[in-house]
């Protein structure tokens, strides 16, 4: 269990949210990650990160739903066991179009959900540390990452000026265990303590 | 006639303009999003457009409003409901039972009518399993922004309809224990593979492949929400059971840009998918050689149908949930309205599906389907006549009261409407299963009159046991609104926050493009989800 020290900031308000990135990543802190409660548009771009290449992947698995398809209906019914249906051709490829298309769709949407929970970590019974409770509900938390040179007070300081409502310092497990939300796990350390 | 209902925004139209003025002034070009103030961050929306959330709301306020119900103890008006749900359930399985024990003549069918009731009921759910993936998928895909109050409850509706649905051919074997057969496996029989060139296959496909890709749709959007309840919940087993539903969904800004991707890709997906359902269900009608089915108007007749009929279900929902939640503020007559839209556009569609099929059966001078058409259907003294008007007057007449608006924005007549539609669209299935069947080629086989029993009314009325049943459980335990996205969608079209852009519809094209909204566009173009 890798625990690091985290500087959290609370802001409740978009608007004062991406003005306070900029400062921050202009400053020169790493942001380790912001936590909404809903999608904010521009906010990846704000800070940095590449865009996803999840429907790439939901291409691959498209084409190979498409592939299984028509290769599994053509090998059953013109090869394995070609069947006579009123004398109609055994390769009857438009008859396999709704069965081609479903399996498609099929294999796409299976395959982008169980890349989104793999990438993500995303699965039941996934636990993981949670900066502050009202992030899904209504403030936006900046978490950055402390390094050995980072003045943590100074940085809350900051983050306050910013417009952040809230401050604290953490430290926390920033990967994911099993284990139960309704038990607290003392896989990190209170965070009253740490501040005192 | 929007700008009627919404005239308060121009009553303080003096105070805007005086901060037009002042904001021409200050807003320095190119002065790029840091500077502030209003509205750096979302898209605008016009003035004319109904606000989609009313009152003045906070992100929290949103929360609070969508979450109680989960928290609070459930009425007695849900225990009455759910228990009537639970009890039609316990009817449809002693139904089953019957028909399994002692086959499918426990059901009415005969000679000629191979299929009564329960493909009628099967084709019904479809139907109405159309309207949630529409909502959420196509109604995303063209940006319609009323869609975020309705589609969590939408996909639910539609995820319980498929269930239902799926009941009707499973049982209508018969010999259910066979029911693996329609699987494509190799299996003991030669191998004798499924028939893939067969329509009914291909239903197999698409109705389990619909079901799947609903409920992943369905549930990675609920994910987010779940983990809203999690997070302020109370008592220690919903803090344990929710935390495990919601898969330890943090927020993260990563996982949201991968969450927005994959919900658009799904609705990309299931936009071609929904209509290929209920084109698939048509077929295993249009290709067959039966006067009344034998058309190639069927497609787009039953999937205008099935949205007809969906939307008039996810009335009849939304009216009693926004009334017993309390959640007028967030499902509000403007929604109401653009259904009742939906309803009048689709049901005029399918009207003039019906006239095709009345022309046609005179104009092709075929007797058969002449027969068909204006004897067993048309005319109302013959034996199913009466379904064939009642289908009439519930699907086609009736909506058309649909086109006032006094009338879309009307509770009683919207609920009153949307039970008829339901009705209207149950009747069009019968006279076309029934009517087509009754009498064929062999007049020495034609059937005495086709009537249900009680066993075949029994599994129809479990169905809607089962229905409710999910539906009740789904009120009580998950956010029938979409949390986040009403989140995502407040700060542009909530009131109050409307009310504080008015002014932007004064400010001069080139001002609003430097002063920071114009890159903001740029970044909305994603969808709403």
């Amino acid at each position: 269990m890798a625990k690091k020290k985290f500087v959290v900031g609370c802001f409740d308000d978009e608007e004062v949210l991406f003005p306070a990135v900029k400062k921050v990543r202009t400053a020169g802190y790493k942001i380790h990650d912001v936590y909404t409660p809903f999608a904010v548009h521009g906010l990846d771009h704000a800070l940095g990160l590449r865009e996803t290449s999840l429907h790439t992947a939901g291409f691959i698995y498209g084409i190979t739903g498409t592939s299984t398809a028509l290769g599994g209906i053509s090998w059953i019914l013109a090869k394995d066991w070609p069947l006579n249906f009123g004398g109609k051709p055994h390769f009857a490829l438009p008859a396999w179009i709704p069965i081609t298309f479903e399996l498609t769709v099929l294999f796409a949407a299976v395959g982008m959900v169980l890349t989104f929970c793999y990438l993500c970590q995303l699965a039941p019974f996934v636990k993981k540390h949670h900066f502050h409770a009202r992030a899904t509900d209504d403030l936006f938390v900046m978490v950055i990452e402390c390094t050995e040179k980072t003045n943590a007070e100074d940085l809350k300081a900051f983050l306050a000026a910013s417009g952040a409502v809230e401050t604290d310092i953490q430290v926390a497990e920033d990967g994911w265990w099993l284990g139960r939300y309704d038990k607290d796990e003392i896989l990190f350390e209170n965070k009253q303590t740490v501040a005192a | 006639m929007l700008r009627r209902s919404y005239a308060k925004a121009s009553a303080n139209k003096a105070e805007q303009r005086t901060k037009v003025d002042s904001i021409k002034n200050t807003i320095p070009p190119q002065a790029g999003w840091t500077n502030k103030q209003d509205q750096m961050h979302l898209k605008y929306e016009s003035q004319l457009r109904e606000p989609l959330v009313n009152g003045a709301k906070t992100y929290h306020q949103v929360t609070e409003d969508i979450i109680r119900p989960i928290e609070a103890k459930p009425s007695r008006l849900w225990y009455i409901g759910f228990y009537i749900a639970v009890a039609l359930l316990l009817f449809g399985i002693y139904s089953i039972y019957r028909d399994v024990t002692y086959g499918i003549g426990q059901w009415n069918l005969n000679k000629t009518v191979g299929w009564g009731w329960d493909i009628t009921n099967f084709v019904w759910w479809v139907g109405i399993g159309h309207a949630g993936t529409l909502i959420s998928a196509i109604l995303l895909l063209f940006r319609q922004g009323w869609r975020t109050g309705v589609n969590r409850a939408a996909e639910a509706m539609t995820i319980f309809a498929v269930m239902c649905a799926g009941q009707f051919p499973i049982w209508h074997m018969g010999r259910v224990w066979m029911a693996f057969f329609v699987l494509p496996y190799p299996n003991t029989r030669g191998p004798l593979w499924v028939n893939f060139n067969s329509p009914l296959l291909w239903d197999v496909f698409a109705i389990s492949t619909y079901f799947t890709v609903s409920l992943l749709f369905w549930y990675s959007g609920l994910i987010p929400d779940l983990a809203t309840v999690r997070d302020r919940a109370f008592t220690k087993l919903r803090k344990r059971l929710y935390g495990i539903v919601s898969f330890g969904w943090t927020g993260s800004t990563k996982h949201w840009q991968r969450h927005e991707s994959l919900s658009l890709v799904l609705a990309g997906l299931s936009t071609p998918l929904v209509l290929s359902v209920h084109t698939i269900v048509s077929f295993d009608f249009a290709t067959s050689v039966i006067p009344g089915w034998h058309t190639t108007i069927f497609p787009p007749y039953f999937v205008a149908g099935a949205i007809f009929s969906g939307f008039a279900m996810v009335q009849t929902l939304m009216v009693i949930i926004r009334k017993v939640f309390e959640m007028e503020d967030y499902i509000t007559l403007g929604h109401i309205e653009a259904m009742n839209k939906v309803i009048v556009l689709t049901g005029s569609i399918v009207g003039i599906a019906y006239l095709t099929e009345l022309f046609m059966g005179w104009y092709s001078q075929n007797k058969f389907e002449g027969y068909t058409f204006w004897y067993s259907r048309a005319n109302l003294f013959s034996p199913y006549g009466w379904s064939y008007w009642g289908m009439m007057a519930c699907n086609v007449l009736s909506p058309q009261i649909f086109w006032f608006r006094k009338m879309r924005r009307n509770l009683f007549v919207t609920f009153f409407m949307s039970i008829i539609v339901n009705i209207g669209m149950w009747f069009e299935r019968f006279v076309i299963i029934v009517t087509s069947l009754y009498r064929d080629y062999l007049p020495s086989s034609w059937s005495v009159y086709y009537s249900p029993t009680i066993w075949e009314i029994g599994f129809y009325a479990g169905t809607f046991g089962l229905f409710f049943t999910c539906f009740f459980l789904f009120a009580k335990y998950f956010p029938v609104i979409a949390v986040a996205e009403i989140k995502y969608v407040l700060k542009t079209t909530g009131e109050s926050y409307k009310d504080k852009m008015g002014h932007l519809e004064h400010v001069a094209p080139e001002v609003f493009a430097h002063s920071g909204h114009g890159h903001t566009i740029v970044e909305n173009t994603g969808a709403a989800n």
